[in-house]
């Protein structure tokens, strides 16, 4: 077994790795092997892997990218990930990825898409287009159709039928991802200093970029380490981070949370890898149907979901409850049409249950956190030296 | 700005259909009849009808009190209430004049909804849009319609199926219990024929620009001839009759060789033709057009004019397929279009209409039209080798309306057309 830091230094040279060079062996390993994009917030990876495709994660620059030709594709008033995206294209990081998969978030997501096509990136660009009817047999059954059109896609590139055994078998080891990485956040539900948000999010996120055997090797290491009573605990308040979970938060910003006196013990930074709560069935003879089935059943809440027949502000606070949280820090990308629509939603219902929160936006670009961080430790400050009053919902 | 705006039949025809819309609205309790909120894009206007409900279209509300100078304090109240600023500002206005007692443009209250019928299309916002309404109208019936994005610039059998079977499982069974009315597949036919009828006639109209000189504006004008079929007249006699009359005006402007009415009169000289991408501005919206027609600019197209449907390829709700129908229509409004068919029909416009110019008024809060504009904008200049324009602003936000900035860029764009067309002259004489 490796030691923590050596993993945590591994998946954080995977997770911001502009040029997706794992996957890029991955590729060259063996030839025919095809790599497949997908942008936040979710996509059925499953698939993907059944078809002998690699899934990788295009989360944006980050910090890390400047931005020169994305800004002539993008005005000032359309948030930060577009262009990073964009600039990372133009400057040829995403070559060797085959094909480009946009869900449907919002309409900038939507029209990036657009872009992709009329600049001819990649071999095929598809609008994956999640279902806002929630029958099985009317939004179940579009949804397989979406899926069958991406499994062509791949077909005609490598050629390979995909298969109700491999389907199964991808949705196995996926299940067994998303379980290991609930089990992290579970662990640090109780003993949030046995790991810092940083380092859970770095894990979780080299896992959109590396094979999911290997990330679940990863995890399973990560996990065994956790369990033990490392690290030291420290005065802070207990927080779910909600709202950032398209463009993300640099790194430094998710580090300066925690470091203004929040330990983050739930988040949607990377709601995609947890997106479906609980196992999709690896047994069925329509695995298809058993993922769409599982993402109109078993879906967390999203801003990008139609959620009239279930709030979604109930069910925040119900993680909020559950994980013993002291509040809620709203986090929302500068310009993000669902995060900061929703934002009044869940600040009126939070207000009436009496659950604590502060809001902020951020770009992923930026590396300035002292506002931020002022704002994270009085929040913090507040409640520590206060209230002691739980949390009711 | 002084002076009275002339009006036609036309314009007084449309005039009593929403005066007569609002009272009916005013008085839908006494009347008996169920209100539905609806939006624009991918109106199912002829179902409606069918059930004889009353329509409110929130963003039409709010581009009204944009031009009766409301929306500024609307939105101020959406974001006291922790509506973003960098949000669509057509839903603060909205979500402020409901916390202000939801009383409409002509001064009368906008009941509450018995139906949110949210035929989500082209716009990710009327998704989120719909959520907030739904908190504020817990009682309301919500019905949800699904429509596909053209992402592969089709609409094949398997998305038609998707929505017919929502049509027959939800809507129409929600719609049959809210209202207590009996779907019937004849009356919504009946309504299908009228409604290809006035499709055919705004067709007809917003082809007359191919005169010269064009005897409308298809933007700044084209937002009021949009107004019948789009907010709820569709599918009726009285939209039908009221684009015949429209027809027959324009036509006599072309038999006298007349350019387009403005509000100050007829546009003398048409000096350059354009083609615009893109929603208005609303809180500026005369000051905004006088600096088209002050320096002999007539809009020939624009794309916000199909936002409630495109018609330009000869598409046409059919009465034979009722259903199927109403479903390519949902998936056939512009903003539903991916953006290299946008591209296409944008340049078909340009050179059917024998443009001059192309402009793009690029708004801030509008994302489903701004994001994308840039590369659509370099695309058409390259493809075409057109002069083209960027402009900024926003729906109903005044804020973000600089007349003077706007006014600059203009300006320099006109001197630049003025000067391409010198030299092309120069060019033909030698």
């Amino acid at each position: 077994m490796k030691d923590l830091n050596v993993l945590i230094e591994e998946c954080k040279k995977y997770a911001f790795d502009l040029n997706f060079t794992r996957a890029k062996d991955w590729k060259e390993e063996k030839e025919g092997r095809v790599l497949v994009g997908y942008m936040p917030i979710y996509f059925p990876r499953e698939i993907i892997h059944a078809a002998g495709a690699m899934p990788v994660g295009i989360f944006g620059g980050g910090d890390e990218k400047q931005i020169i030709k994305g800004d002539a594709y993008y005005q000032s008033y359309i948030c930060h990930i577009p262009r990073s995206i964009m600039e990372i294209a133009l400057d040829k990081h995403m070559d060797h990825i085959d094909g480009f998969i946009f869900p449907s978030i919002c309409d900038v997501i939507r029209n990036l898409s657009g872009i992709f096509k009329q600049q001819k990136i990649g071999k095929f660009v598809k609008y994956m287009d999640f279902p806002q009817n929630f029958l099985p047999e009317i939004g179940g059954v579009f949804y397989q159709q979406e899926m069958q059109h991406v499994l062509k896609y791949i077909k005609e590139l490598n050629g390979v039928e995909v298969t109700t055994e491999a389907l199964n078998h991808s949705i196995d080891l996926y299940n067994k991802n998303r379980k290991m990485i609930e089990e992290i956040y579970d662990i640090r539900q109780d003993y949030p200093w046995r790991m810092s948000i940083e380092d859970v999010y770095t894990i979780v996120r080299a896992g959109t970029v590396v094979p999911v055997e290997e990330h679940n090797e990863i995890l399973e290491q990560v996990c065994t380490h956790i369990k033990e009573d490392i690290g030291t605990p420290q005065d802070k308040i207990k927080v779910v981070i909600s709202g950032a979970f398209c463009e993300q938060p640099s790194l430094g910003l998710i580090r300066a949370v925690e470091e203004a006196g929040c330990y983050v013990i739930d988040d949607d930074y990377m709601l995609g890898s947890r997106m479906i709560l609980g196992d999709i069935d690896a047994t069925t003879d329509n695995p298809l149907e058993a993922i769409a089935i599982s993402y109109i059943n078993q879906s967390q809440y999203s801003s990008s979901i139609y959620d009239v027949d279930n709030p979604k502000e109930y069910r925040l606070a119900k993680i909020v409850e559950n994980r013993g949280a002291d509040g809620v820090v709203f986090a929302a990308a500068s310009f993000c049409d669902p995060s900061l629509l929703d934002a009044p939603i869940f600040q009126n219902a939070f207000d009436k249950l009496g659950i604590r929160y502060i809001s902020f936006q951020y770009s992923e670009n930026i590396n300035q956190f002292k506002v931020i961080k002022e704002q994270v430790g009085t929040f913090s400050d507040s409640i520590k030296l206060w209230e002691d009053e739980p949390v009711i919902v | 700005m002084s002076k009275e705006a002339q009006k036609e039949k036309s314009m007084i025809l449309q005039k009593e259909m929403i005066d007569g819309l609002f009272n009916d609205l005013a008085n839908a309790k006494e009347l008996g009849k169920k209100v539905c909120y609806t939006f624009i894009p991918g109106n199912l206007s002829e179902l409606i009808q069918t059930f004889d409900m009353l329509p409110v279209y929130p963003e039409i509300n709010a581009l009204q009190s944009a031009m009766r100078k409301k929306s500024a304090s609307y939105i101020k109240e959406a974001e006291k209430n922790a509506h973003s600023e960098d949000v669509c500002t057509y839903v603060k206005c909205d979500v402020g004049m409901m916390m202000r007692g939801n009383i409409g443009p002509t001064g009368l209250k906008i009941p509450e909804p018995d139906v949110l019928l949210l035929s989500y299309t082209g716009c990710f916002t009327f998704l989120k849009w719909f959520e907030t309404l739904k908190r504020e109208y817990p009682n309301a019936e919500v019905v949800m319609v699904h429509t596909p994005y053209q992402e592969n610039a089709e609409m094949t059998p398997e998305m038609i199926e998707y929505m017919v079977k929502q049509f027959k499982k939800e809507v129409i069974p929600k719609l049959e219990k809210v209202t207590g009315i009996k779907y019937d597949e004849e009356k919504l036919k009946g309504h299908l024929r009228l409604a290809a009828k006035a499709e055919d006639l705004i067709t007809e109209i917003f082809d007359t620009t191919k005169h010269k000189p064009s005897p409308i504006d298809a933007y700044f004008a084209g937002v009021y001839y949009i107004g019948p079929i789009n907010i709820g007249f569709r599918g009726t006699q009285k939209a039908v009759d009221y684009y015949e009359e429209l027809l027959k005006e324009i036509h006599i402007r072309i038999e006298k060789g007349q350019g387009p009415i403005t509000p100050e009169g007829e546009m003398k000289e048409e000096k350059y033709r354009l083609v615009v991408e893109g929603p208005p501005n609303w809180t500026s919206f005369r000051e905004f057009w006088k600096i088209f027609y002050d320096m002999g600019a007539v809009i020939v197209a624009s794309s916000y004019t199909k936002v409630g449907g495109v018609y330009d390829y000869g598409w046409r709700h059919n009465p034979d397929k009722p259903l199927e129908s109403l479903a390519e229509y949902c998936m056939n409004c512009y903003t539903n279009l991916n953006i290299p068919q946008r591209i296409d029909l944008l340049k078909k416009c340009i050179t059917e209409y024998d443009a001059d110019g192309y402009i793009t008024n690029s708004i801030k809060s509008c994302n489903s039209f701004s994001a994308g504009q840039l590369g659509m904008m370099r695309e058409i200049e390259d493809s075409l080798g057109i002069p083209v324009g960027f402009i900024e602003s926003d729906l109903v936000d005044p804020r973000y309306f600089s007349y003077s900035n706007i006014k600059n860029r203009l300006e320099s764009f006109f001197q630049m057309l003025e000067q391409r067309k010198k030299m092309e002259k120069e060019t033909e004489a030698v």
